[in-house]
């Protein structure tokens, strides 16, 4: 079934802070193989021009993406999840992110089409930190595939 | 910023150094740890194959992190990335053998930007297939 056109526009309220550690970013950076030490050590992070360790690119995207939780849940909405596949990712960086921000994240509905008999919703995450400063800018694409014809 | 390539350094076309990233179901058990990803798609022979797929396949956000070391590995600074975005074309299939898969990506410099910026396209592949569209990255150089 079409989803409602009527979400588009449609922003949730900004998440609890998620509380960046360095020991969460050292987990993700040994997960994906990369010893830049940036990542785990604050002195190289000094030298580079960062306040403390900072967190590879697409860290930030385990933050957005529980909070696009809150649309995918919406039951107004109706998206079936058990069909959904993530189809395109983007992310616009004003700083990156790095231990010790506490990080808040607003996502709205930017899109919703139906093609193919595939539901398709674009949400985008503004994620900013405690003093209200702008970090990044999260949009992801999900795809609801058609059920298969009986 | 310590961008560790200058603006000057690079035209268009300019290759950064290619690179080749393994991918076993043990690497994607920690994946799924380290993001809180546990789909079970991939990390779950039977679902993932219940489900329609060949075989258990990685996060497409564990591939779109292991394209971006080409560019950070290149440029230094992780933070001189400003924009990174691509389309999940097809999956990365993870057999459960010593092995598993292999990510292949290279990129190039395909245009050079305002503020010291340049656009990066990169060229993920996996099996001889492309499992990344659109991939691309601004990098802010010194």
């Amino acid at each position: 079934m079409a989803l409602d056109q009527s979400f588009v526009g449609r922003s949730y309220p900004p998440t609890d802070p998620y509380e960046v550690g360095r020991e969460k970013i050292r987990e993700f950076a040994v997960a994906v193989g990369d010893d830049n030490p940036v990542y785990t050590d604050p002195e190289a992070a000094k030298n580079a021009g960062h306040p403390d360790v900072i967190a590879p690119p697409t860290f930030v995207f385990a933050i957005t993406f529980a909070a696009a939780g809150q649309v995918v849940a919406d039951p107004q909405l109706g998206l079936d999840y058990s069909r959904v596949v993530h189809g395109d990712q983007k992310f616009a960086y004003a700083r990156p992110v790095r231990a010790g921000d506490r990080l808040s994240v607003t996502s709205t509905i930017e899109a919703v089409k139906s093609m193919a008999g595939n539901d398709i919703i674009d949400i985008r995450g503004e994620v900013h930190d405690e003093s209200g400063e702008h970090v990044v800018t999260a949009w992801t694409k999900l795809v609801s595939r058609a059920p298969e014809e009986a | 910023m310590a961008a560790q390539i200058t603006y000057a350094d690079v035209e268009v076309g300019t290759e950064l150094p290619a690179g080749s990233f393994p991918v076993t179901r043990a690497t994607l058990v920690r994946y799924a740890g380290a993001s809180g990803d546990f789909n079970p798609i991939h990390w779950n022979e039977k679902f993932a194959k219940e489900v329609g797929l060949p075989d258990v396949i990685a996060h497409g956000m564990f591939t779109m992190a292991e394209a971006i070391r080409v560019v950070t590995d290149w440029v230094g600074d992780p933070g001189a990335v400003v924009e990174y975005g691509v389309r999940f074309t097809r999956p990365v299939v993870v057999p459960n053998d010593d092995r598993g898969g292999l990510i292949e990506v290279t990129a190039k410099v395909a245009a050079k930007l305002d503020d010291n910026r340049v656009r990066v396209d990169l060229t993920a592949t996996s099996a001889g297939q492309k499992v990344l569209g659109m991939a691309r990255a601004v990098v802010a150089l010194g």
